[in-house]
């Protein structure tokens, strides 16, 4: 980060000219990296969301376990040497079920939050682009799912699905696009009218040069903010599924499902079957809550320091 | 501000009408009539055709949706078979509760989170105000059974203090109004994750407030800081306020479910969990639907309530 000076900061050398510094030309992409990185915060979210890919697909390799084959006699083991977390009621290690489960719950958390943004966005430019009773009609319609509690729209479709990795991604996915299209739709509304792009027009730009150059970088910064509150609404709510009994068929589960037991574990004393797994539950959804918090502070010009 | 009122109000309806639509096609897709519950599951196939025609399952789907649409108006949700009871009385019998469980836990929230939400704004980057941060964030990111669960492990398992299952003697609304003690995890743990949402959202309202003008204007006339705040902060910084609490529905809905079924407390949430074990397709819908009409109702109450507050908003 060193390599990039604040913008405007003291100790660049500039006559700054009537109307603000411009002697420093760096585009907005690495200005918000640079107010991202320089967030506490964001930092640490990001290093836990990293540490937890890097445990639950690396993880495995450090430390591997069984986990297809129940063994009996081996059920609900406190924690020691040989099994670093205890084991659970087959007999799986139970840190070595964290870094599978994680797997897991990570993929269906940003398989269906990159579905979600890709359906809301093309939904969200549409309506914003041709407008008129198309926007409407189309702009009610997600009214309407918006009305609905996702927690019930897929809860009641995971009583048909048989449910995988998949199948739960897709659900979560379909039916959370509500909020980028909204997100994507006012952003084009507002920057269709702004001097830029009126500007970028009147140069003879081409409407391909527009949508390329001017309307989606612009309307990105939504989107990606809001990828990252998506991944951590998705992964919340797959645990939801779990604990209600919709979760991943066995022998797949995500941490959900291993949190699906736990109401049992607590009243019998298994305190590993629930702490560990909760707290990377927890750990995942504030560290994307908290990247999410920081970025939305990063691309916000009127928030950079100046 | 009337046009206002009957445009939304108009809105709201089609948006009601849509949910009603809306829901009643997914359950199709994912179940079907309730043939099979009312004939059992290895009927002849004559038999449930019969049944569906006497029923108008066998009518075409947009049809379906207009005499649902129609019976719900007039509050005829149809017929459990699993349970053997109107739909209408089953939701009856649990309504209360549930309505006790979310209002308490509403009001215990915003108890809670205006008052934490103002201080943290006014002690802003105070080492209170980064504890209370964390806090919140914490809370906010937390499954509700994983923060139900710590405290049935501390304050049932490990301190006795409060039961760790509501007691099935407790059946009415009175009951559990006079038996304090076993509502009191489950009203905590609805009201902890309401309040993570709100006191985080009204800190930011606040701090808003805190850099308007007529804060500066009430100071620099020689207000006690005290009355500056009583009088000029709190009043602005709750308008928003009423958007969240209107907002805060299907959240409560969706905690609802979760908390009713960790405590085993009988109300709709506890109704909707095993409709969904047994199938009871007339039950989900019925949930579902005043689910989302509550949501269109919060949302209609919200944007009144505010544009009838705040006199900036002048909608014609």
């Amino acid at each position: 980060m060193e390599g990039v000076p604040p913008f405007g900061s003291p100790n660049i050398p500039t006559t700054a000219p009537e109307g603000g510094e411009v002697a420093l030309i760096t585009s907005g992409w690495r200005l918000a990296a640079h107010e991202f990185f320089s967030n506490r915060l964001a930092v640490v979210g990001l290093g836990i969301i990293v540490f937890f890919i890097v445990f639950c697909f690396l993880g495995p390799i450090v430390y591997p376990t069984n986990q297809t084959l129940t063994q009996p006699l081996l059920s609900d083991m406190a924690p020691a040497a040989a099994h670093l977390l205890g084991t659970d009621d087959n007999g799986f290690d139970e840190f070595g079920r964290l870094m599978v489960c994680g797997q897991t719950a990570l993929e269906i958390g940003f398989f269906a939050a990159f579905m979600a943004t890709v359906i809301g966005t093309l939904y969200g430019a549409l309506a914003g682009l041709v407008g008129g009773i198309v926007d409407a009609v189309l702009m009610r319609f997600v009214d309407i799912l918006l009305s609905i509690p996702l927690l019930f729209i897929v809860l009641i479709l995971a009583t048909r699905y048989h449910a995988t990795l998949i199948s739960q991604s897709l659900i979560i996915g379909l039916f959370s696009w509500q909020a980028p299209s909204r997100l994507v739709r006012g952003e084009v509304l507002t920057l269709r009218v702004r001097d830029f792009v009126t500007a970028a027009r009147i140069m003879g730009g081409t409407r391909r040069r527009l949508i390329l150059r001017h309307l989606i970088p612009n309307a990105l910064s939504v989107v990606i903010v809001n990828i990252t509150f998506l991944i951590a609404d998705s992964i919340l709510l797959i645990a939801y599924l779990g604990f209600l009994g919709f979760g991943l068929a066995y022998p797949t589960a995500s941490w959900g499902d291993m949190l699906g037991n736990a109401q049992d574990a607590v009243s019998s004393g298994y305190w590993w079957l629930v702490y560990p797994v909760g707290a990377c539950l927890v750990l995942v959804v504030m560290a994307c809550n908290l990247v999410g918090d920081a970025l939305r502070d990063a691309f916000d010009v009127r928030l950079r320091k100046r | 501000m009337t046009g206002y009122i009957i445009r939304r109000c108009v809105a709201a309806v089609i948006i009601a009408i849509g949910v009603a639509a809306v829901s009643y096609a997914l359950l199709n897709f994912a179940g079907g009539s309730p043939v099979y519950a009312a004939l059992g599951t290895h009927a002849n196939p004559k038999a449930v055709a019969q049944w569906n025609r006497v029923h108008g399952f066998d009518k075409p789907l947009i049809v379906q949706i207009g005499n649902y649409v129609w019976n719900a108006v007039q509050l005829k949700f149809g017929y459990s078979y699993k349970q053997g009871q109107s739909v209408a009385a089953l939701l009856d019998e649990n309504a209360g509760r549930t309505a006790y469980l979310s209002g308490s836990a509403l009001v215990l929230a915003l108890i809670i989170a205006l008052p934490l939400g103002i201080a943290q704004a006014v002690k802003r980057n105070s080492v209170s105000d980064y504890a209370a941060t964390a806090i919140t964030f914490t809370l906010y990111s937390m499954p509700a059974f994983f923060l139900g669960l710590i405290l049935i492990q501390f304050f049932a398992l490990d301190l006795h203090i409060f039961p760790p299952l509501v007691s099935s003697n407790v059946t009415s609304v009175w009951a559990s109004f006079t038996h304090p003690a076993q509502l009191t995890l489950p009203i905590v743990t609805l009201a902890a994750l309401t309040v993570a949402g709100f006191s985080r959202y009204m800190r930011s309202s606040a701090l808003d407030a805190l850099a308007q003008d007529y804060i500066r204007l009430a100071r620099a006339k020689g207000l006690s800081e005290r009355v500056v705040l009583a009088r000029h902060l709190v009043r602005n910084a709750c308008l928003p306020m009423i958007t969240l609490v209107g907002l805060a529905i299907p959240g409560l809905l969706a905690g609802n479910i979760i908390t009713e079924t960790l405590y085993n407390y009988p109300g709709l949430g506890l109704l909707f969990y095993n409709a969904l074990q047994g199938l009871d397709y007339p039950v989900l819908l019925a949930y579902t639907l005043i689910g989302g009409v509550l949501t269109v109702t919060g949302n209609l109450v919200a944007d009144i309530a505010v544009a009838a507050a705040d006199p900036r908003i002048r909608l014609g």
